[in-house]
């Protein structure tokens, strides 16, 4: 295939692929953008296939096919459930990657370097690019024989700068993973020095970067990624659990970032774009999320909350305890239900009882939505898709802008496993951590029911005035259980 | 107690006991406590010889005083302003006493505060004692024999008993009014249906919230304000219930002889404050009499008791909250906790000594008065302030693009054409990735995630790029890229559109 053709391919795949996040403003045309990612994926692959300069095909079609099998197996096993652990695995690998490929980039360097040198002295300018071809030197190969020093330079920057961000997201993936899935203790825990040891192994990375480009070698490069590798850990591992929504996105982002900085490396047109798209969406997302926290991106990373401004403002009141008929016969009442999921909704497996809880509160004819938080859960949007997963009709489900003014008219409130994103705190006490977050408006609603494991405060520690108010009732318990037994005393 | 009470406070690991017939004018009988798990004794004598803790509704009488000793709590109405006598013989006797109209108000004692209980009864009691004396409906009615107008209800004060019949008086279909001195409470009428009578008065009023929640005396000019609205009223009204209490005060008589004159024939008066002298001029205690043109003055002062079974239930469930809190432990052991504020509040005397008055509660009732809310701008300052922020922002942005073009131009200085080329292209495409991602629709999120993770695996190319390489680690490094961003590939894209499959409609 000539190299015409491919760029052309490689143009479609970017415009199918910008297509394809743009069709995500909504839920029917996303399952059409889908097709477009796909059809734009399979041009592109098959354009570098088919084009010039490639080689050892068999080793591609075993490693495509064991890939393709691997992954169709993990997509179609997946509970949705598991979403953020999916997620922060496969942001794993493309880090992984990138660090790969920016090995490979420098290897063939030094090779690329080793073979100009034996050429014969007696070439001159394109005679000896000819010699090179004649000793089987194609594609990227060659492409790094025509580079004059300072792309060297240049070059050289961008593969310690996609290793290094590669590395960080292999890393902080797999510590992401494993706090989402539960095999790391989702609290957040640093080594003694904190953020300084990481402060010191970026510092170190960036002398290293300074000798590598004067010529040290192989071993800078080694080196760099081991820390990277170290800071990666050791900047996820201090972030606890309810943060993983704003660490998830990040850590997307930086896929992306790494990416593009591979794209550079290898002049690709292809991946630059695509991967400065995913960094793009990946940086938005965290936006979006720290925003709904009311914390900076910064104050995340480093982990921890803000410091109280003074002492936190008395909780007055006690939390009054419910069983389920009471609830039940409150829920018959009702005219208008809102539901607030949150994480413990997630833990619990609760969703397909809430599904049944309104389907049965539906079909009598009342009002049922849900209101979403945009952190609620352990990744953005991952609410929307547990309930959409157990069959509640997606334009019941509301964001937080569009439902907090309705929650005065609304006559039941029921707060499943969630806990910061409902503290009234946030907007009474300006003294709280959380002050200034926006959070759901549930204590207007005439009565409020939450479900709770127990008396716990939540992740921030902070305590929730909400479930001290006249107008809740605490409905402990685990919240599949409560639900279930909940739905037989709904007639 | 009633025999539900009583299972609960079995559960406190206490044993219950109960005189013979207690329950009988409640509707209670003594099998049914018996089947309670409550052991009924003969006679008052043999219980407070028998119980440690005795719980009773009306002020003790000297006898029963007498037989109290140090071990015994008892938990009563006691009336300890009015009762030295009571507490000096309490006192000598080193018994506990707790007297239950001393529970404090704030919002942790509300379950055991039993005159509110008895005050919510008294109010939707009076509704039902003025309905019973009125000839006609409350409610607006058309019917083939005539149109109906609704009854008009004026209720004055709106502390518990006065929320309790504007409640009654609203569900049954009256147009209610109210009016109460402390004006912050015209949020809580509104909420129950009726409309608040404002005066016009300019005067700092009343602050509830300094007084323990409680109505204070007001100033003459604030009465004459009042009294003029009132007299305003009266023809209007069909049914007036009065229940301005004002604490350890005689009732300021509100409702003059004038106003009741001014009435229509068959209108009802229900007067709460009688057993204090009464808020209306004409009001006779524990009686009902009726005026010369033809108003009914209901000077009643037993609602509660008119309301036994109800009265019942919800006192006993105040004692029995009560004693949850006098348990910790749920072991049957009292523990008298002076620490404790509501407890403290309702203790009159104390291991031989008075404890009255008690200390003032360290919680305020109710929250203090709101501040003022922020200012409402006028038009000009709201524009004015609008082109501040639009140059702000428009300052912003230029800032911005002028630091960008800065780092643009160093970057163009330094770097060789190759590169700048693709510099294009990657900020191009930075700019583009934010115009798209800020549509993409909240609840999409995951599936943005699944699918950029999907495409991330573009880092396959580079990966295919570099397999044909001579080298054989180039070729193994590069052969494991290609196989995990497969995975990928393959699994982002199939999550995202087992995902997307699931968003249905209703």
């Amino acid at each position: 295939m000539e190299i015409g053709i491919v760029t052309a391919a490689y143009i479609a795949a970017a415009v199918l692929f910008i297509l394809s996040l743009g069709g995500l403003s909504g839920q029917e045309s996303a399952k059409r953008a889908v097709w477009y990612g796909i059809v734009g994926m399979g041009l592109a692959v098959a354009a570098t296939v088919f084009g010039p300069g490639m080689g050892n095909y068999l080793i591609v079609l075993v490693t495509v096919a064991i890939g393709a099998v691997l992954g169709q197996q993990v997509a179609g096993k997946v509970e949705m459930t598991e979403m953020p652990q999916l997620v922060a695995a496969l942001h794993s690998f493309v880090g992984l990657a990138a660090v790969f490929i920016g090995f490979n980039a420098f290897i063939e360097l030094g090779s690329i370097k080793a073979l100009m040198a034996e050429a014969p002295s007696t070439l001159r300018g394109e005679g000896v690019y000819m010699w090179l071809k004649d000793q089987g030197v194609a594609g990227f190969a060659e492409k790094l024989a025509h580079k004059d020093a300072t792309e060297i330079a240049i070059l050289k920057v961008e593969v310690f700068l996609g290793v290094f961000i590669g590395a960080v997201t292999f890393t902080g993936s797999i510590i992401a993973f494993g706090k989402l899935a539960g095999k790391v203790d989702g609290k957040a825990t640093k080594l003694p020095g904190g953020h300084f040891l990481n402060a010191a192994a970026a510092i170190l990375s960036f002398i290293l970067l300074i000798m590598f480009l004067n010529g040290s070698g192989m071993w800078t490069l080694v080196v760099m990624t081991l820390l990277a590798f170290f800071i990666g850990y050791h900047l996820i591992m201090g972030i606890g659990g309810a943060d993983m929504p704003v660490v998830v996105s990040m850590l997307n982002s930086y896929s992306g970032w790494a990416a593009a900085a591979i794209g550079f490396t290898l002049g690709n047109d292809l991946l630059i774009v695509t991967g400065a798209l995913v960094g793009s969406s990946g940086a938005i997302l965290s936006y979006i999320m720290c925003k709904a926290m009311n914390r900076s991106f910064i104050s995340v990373i480093l982990g921890g909350f803000g410091g109280t401004t003074g002492p936190a403002m008395e909780v007055e009141g006690e939390q009054i305890a419910i069983e389920a008929d009471g609830v039940a016969a409150a829920l018959n009442d009702a005219d208008s239900v809102v539901i607030i999921p949150g994480y413990g909704m997630a833990v619990a497996q609760a969703q397909q009882a809430v599904s049944e809880l309104t389907k049965r509160l539906r079909a009598k004819g009342k009002n049922v939505r849900f209101a979403i938080h945009p952190v609620a859960g352990r990744l953005p949007g991952h609410m929307n898709v547990l309930l959409a997963e157990a069959k509640v009709p997606y334009d019941i489900v509301l964001e937080m802008d569009e439902i907090n003014d309705d929650f005065p008219d609304t006559d039941v409130a029921i707060v499943i496993g969630s806990n910061d994103i409902v503290n009234p705190a946030a907007q009474e006490d300006p003294n709280s951590p959380i002050a200034g977050m926006p959070v759901l408006e549930c204590w207007k609603a005439k009565q409020v029911f939450v479900s709770k494991r127990g008396q716990g405060t939540g992740y921030s520690g902070i305590e929730n005035p909400l479930f001290y108010k006249e107008n809740t009732r605490m409905f402990y318990g685990d919240a599949k259980e409560s639900l279930n037994k909940l739905l037989t005393m709904i007639d | 107690m009633t025999p539900d009470s009583a299972q609960q406070l079995q559960k406190l690991g206490y044993e219950c006991l109960i005189e013979t017939g207690a329950g009988a004018n409640a509707g209670f009988s003594d099998a049914a406590y018996q089947d309670a798990g409550v052991t009924v004794v003969k006679t008052a004598a043999a219980l407070w010889k028998e119980a440690d803790i005795i719980a009773k509704v009306r002020q003790p009488e000297t006898a029963e005083l007498k037989r109290l000793n140090a071990d015994k709590t008892l938990i009563s109405f006691f009336n300890p302003a009015g009762n030295e006598e009571g507490m000096e013989m309490a006192k000598k006797k080193g018994a506990n006493v707790i007297a239950m109209e001393m529970v404090p108000r704030i919002s942790r004692a509300q379950k055991m505060d039993a005159l509110s209980s008895m005050a919510n009864i008294a109010g939707y009691r009076a509704v039902i004692e003025a309905g019973n004396n009125f000839g006609r409906f409350f409610t607006g009615q058309v019917t083939a024999a005539g149109k109906v107008p609704p009854a008009k209800v004026l209720i004055v004060g709106a502390g518990v008993a006065g929320l309790a019949a504007i409640g009654t008086s609203t569900s049954l279909g009256a147009i209610t009014y109210a009016f109460d001195v402390r004006p912050e409470v015209a949020e809580q009428v509104e909420s129950m249906g009726a409309e608040f009578v404002y005066l016009d008065f300019e005067e700092q009023q009343q602050d509830g919230a300094a007084t323990g929640g409680y109505a204070a005396v007001s100033s003459p000019e604030f009465r004459d304000a009042q009294l003029a609205k009132f007299r305003e009223l009266a023809p209007d009204m069909d049914i007036v219930i009065t229940t301005a209490l004002i604490p350890n005060r005689e009732a300021p008589k509100l409702w003059l002889a004038d106003m009741v004159a001014a009435m229509k024939p068959g209108s009802v008066i229900v007067d709460l404050a009688a057993e204090k002298g009464g808020n209306v001029e004409g009001t006779i205690k524990d009686e009902k009499v009726v005026t010369e043109n033809g108003v009914t003055i209901v000077g009643y002062t037993d609602f509660p008791s008119r309301m036994a079974a109800q009265s019942s239930s919800l006192y006993a469930t105040n004692i029995r909250h009560m004693m949850t809190d006098l348990t910790p432990e749920k072991d049957g052991q009292i523990v008298h906790n002076m620490e404790d504020d509501v407890i403290r509040g309702a203790t009159v005397t104390h291991q031989g000594e008075i404890t009255f008055p008690p200390p003032p509660p360290k919680v305020q009732a109710i929250a203090a008065k709101t501040q003022e809310k922020p200012k409402e701008l006028t038009p000009e300052e709201k524009r004015a302030k609008e082109a501040e922020e639009f140059k702000k922002a428009t300052r912003n942005q230029v800032g911005m693009l002028v630091i960008g073009a800065v780092l643009m131009l160093v970057v163009g200085a330094f770097a060789p054409a190759s590169f700048m080329q693709h510099f294009i292209v990657f900020v191009l495409a930075c700019f583009v990735g934010f115009q798209v991602i800020w549509n993409v629709s909240h609840s999409l999120h995951t599936p943005l995630m699944a699918v950029t993770n999907a495409i991330s695996g573009i880092v396959i190319l580079g990966a295919l790029l570099q397999i044909g390489s001579g080298n054989w680690l180039v070729v193994l490094l590069s052969a494991i890229s290609v196989l995990i961003a497969t995975i990928n590939i393959v699994g982002g894209f199939m999550v995202t559109r087992r995902m997307l499959a699931m968003f249905q409609k209703s």
